[in-house]
């Protein structure tokens, strides 16, 4: 596989520390599939791909580290990134799903907005349940409505929308409504929430995890998961939730460059 | 028919071993290489200290194989006791080879001393690391002297068997191994990737690797490692763990026939996923099927002139 050096066509911001960039490339990914974003002499990371069409596609970048930093700070329309995938398993699409429920926080707002626009091309109905901590850092909240999906909006200080978590949201449309499928992407304690309440409500469900990666592709076994060993960027990132439910690390841990066990708030398990 | 191999007193169920470097970093990884069919493993090299290895990007492939430069990256010997222990858990049955490595002499003792308090069945020197000992800072692999000094200094320490893995970036790969064996190596692993080599993306105008330079294997490794293991087979006595570019199961028959008892699988899972093992063990016995072979182990060594055909008799 090569990596595609391709010149970003659009950068718009979405908020501070979000930006959405465009490159002209039929990429033709599954939702939830992701690319390898190579940033020359600073990093390569795994970055979800978003909004598709016939000859683009779109990527969503949160600044959280050197990486993304350099790519917020440096990168202009007509600037290059090193692409290379699609890789991974994206999120399933081809049950007889006709009502689904997308849960999405921060940089799992991507592939959420992927999802959505495969659904809706099906004709399948879409609940997207928006996270963010307020108001001015939601993203993509236009898109999905745009898509004809009904929107739900949650913020942690209650700017915007229900005060408090996505899952809450989530909680109480479960309460009111039936769903085939639930979807997320996202903060990974809020992702093992969803899995737990689609568990207790016995509704399929999908989550897709990120992990530390280096191939991306299924050799190197950085990203492998305890206790199976599947691999996030081969086997996954997008898991049936009851496999994901199956894994001990799942909401509790991850591991570090080193491969060091870190728990999700940050301490070493060791 | 048999696929089994009895290897240094080790049993391996059948002939394939995960290389070090590929899917070695947790022992849950480890065992689903085993779910997958590979008949032993080789965990990820160890070094004392942790190391988070290089910047991304750190492995591509590219027409002829692959190119890395992952850095040896690893949480260091003592905090990887638990992956030892989840993996001896899950697959008794699948032999354990743990990987150590060493910035010098002493480190590599000490590392090695810590290795043989693990549930591994073996334990095989990385000498493809560079040696700081050494003024140019050279891998062990490269010089007899240093591949000596380094395996009689680890043999001290362990009873349990060592096989020494060489680099392919020297000429005199027969004679190092000669040297390992003199000083108690009771197998050899060949070879470890070659180069290092490099590959430049036009647009950026840089190198793609973060390093720059990595070791290249795969595909383009084949022809050098088949080489190299038909050398070794010449000089020494002890068994061989042949790797580098096995690709599909025709690939692990030549290896085999150039004087492996076992292979190293890597790359082929970056061309086959995890059907790789199954794919070559399937040829294997497909092949000793319609060619006559009751045994893998009669495969071993064909190739050379003196090799006796078992099925002559």
């Amino acid at each position: 596989m090569t990596i595609l050096s391709l010149k970003v066509t659009d950068i718009t911001e979405e908020n501070p520390y979000f930006k959405t960039y465009t490159f002209k490339h039929a990429l033709n990914a599954k939702p939830g599939q992701f690319v390898m974003v190579w940033m020359p002499d600073v990093d390569e990371v795994p970055m979800s791909i978003g909004w598709q069409t016939d000859n683009e596609f779109k990527i969503g970048i949160f600044k959280a580290g050197d990486c993304t930093t350099a790519i917020h700070e440096k990168i202009k329309v007509g600037d290059r990134l090193g692409i290379r995938g699609p890789f991974g398993e994206g999120f399933d699409l081809i049950k007889d799903y006709k009502k689904i429920v997308l849960v999405g926080g921060g940089c799992g707002t991507p592939p959420m907005l992927s999802v959505a626009q495969s659904a809706a091309e099906k004709g399948i109905k879409i609940t997207s349940i928006i996270g963010a901590r307020t108001e001015d850092l939601l993203i993509y909240e236009k898109e999905f409505k745009e898509l004809g999906c009904e929107v739900l909006v949650s913020t942690d200080d209650g700017s915007k929308g229900h005060k408090g978590f996505t899952t809450e949201m989530l909680e109480e449309l479960l309460g009111k409504e039936k769903a085939d499928c639930i979807m997320t992407c996202g903060p990974e304690i809020m992702m093992y929430k969803v899995a737990q309440m689609a568990k207790e409500n016995k509704i399929d469900c999908q989550v897709s995890l990120e992990r530390f990666m280096k191939c991306g592709f299924g050799i190197c076994g950085q990203c492998c998961i305890d206790g199976t060993g599947l691999r996030v960027c081969k086997d996954g990132p997008v898991f049936n939730a009851k496999v994901a439910l199956q894994h001990q690390e799942f909401g509790k841990y991850h591991r570090s460059a080193s491969g060091r066990r870190i728990d999700f708030s940050g301490q070493s398990c060791d | 028919m048999n696929l089994s191999v009895n290897f240094c007193g080790i049993d391996f169920p059948n002939p394939t071993v995960l290389a070090s470097g590929y899917l070695g970093v947790t022992g849950a990884s480890l065992a689903n290489c085993v779910k997958n069919g590979c008949g032993g493993v080789t965990a990820k090299s160890l070094f004392m200290d942790e190391r988070p290895g290089n910047a991304n990007p750190t492995v591509l492939t590219y027409p002829g194989g692959i190119i890395n430069a992952v850095g040896l990256c690893g949480e260091g010997i003592k905090e990887a006791r638990h992956e030892f222990e989840v993996y001896a858990k899950k697959c008794p049955n699948n032999p354990l080879i743990g990987s150590i490595a060493g910035n010098n002499i002493k480190e590599l003792v000490e590392v090695a001393e810590i290795m043989d308090s693990y549930p591994v069945d073996m334990i095989e020197l990385n000498f493809s690391c560079p040696n700081v000992d050494d003024e140019m800072g050279r891998p062990f692999a490269c010089d007899p002297g240093m591949t000596a000094e380094g395996m009689k200094a680890v043999r001290k320490v362990t009873k349990k068997p060592i096989s020494v893995k060489l680099s392919p970036n020297t000429p005199l790969i027969g004679l190092i191994a000669q040297r390992a064996e003199a000083e108690g190596a009771d197998a050899i692993t060949a070879v470890n990737t070659m180069g290092p080599g490099m590959l430049i993306d036009i647009y950026m105008r840089k190198p793609i690797l973060a390093n720059k330079v990595g070791g290249v294997g795969g595909m383009a490794l084949k022809p050098i490692a088949l080489r190299c293991v038909y050398d070794i087979y010449k000089n020494v006595q002890i068994p061989i763990i042949g790797t580098g570019g096995i690709s599909n199961g025709k690939d692990a028959i030549e290896m085999l026939m150039a004087g492996a008892n076992l292979l190293g699988i890597g790359s082929a899972l970056a061309y086959h996923d995890m059907k790789a093992f199954e794919l070559i063990t399937t040829k294997i016995h497909d092949f000793m099927e319609e060619e006559g072979f009751m045994d893998v182990d009669e495969l071993v060594g064909l190739a050379h002139e003196d090799a006796v055909d078992p099925r002559k008799f």
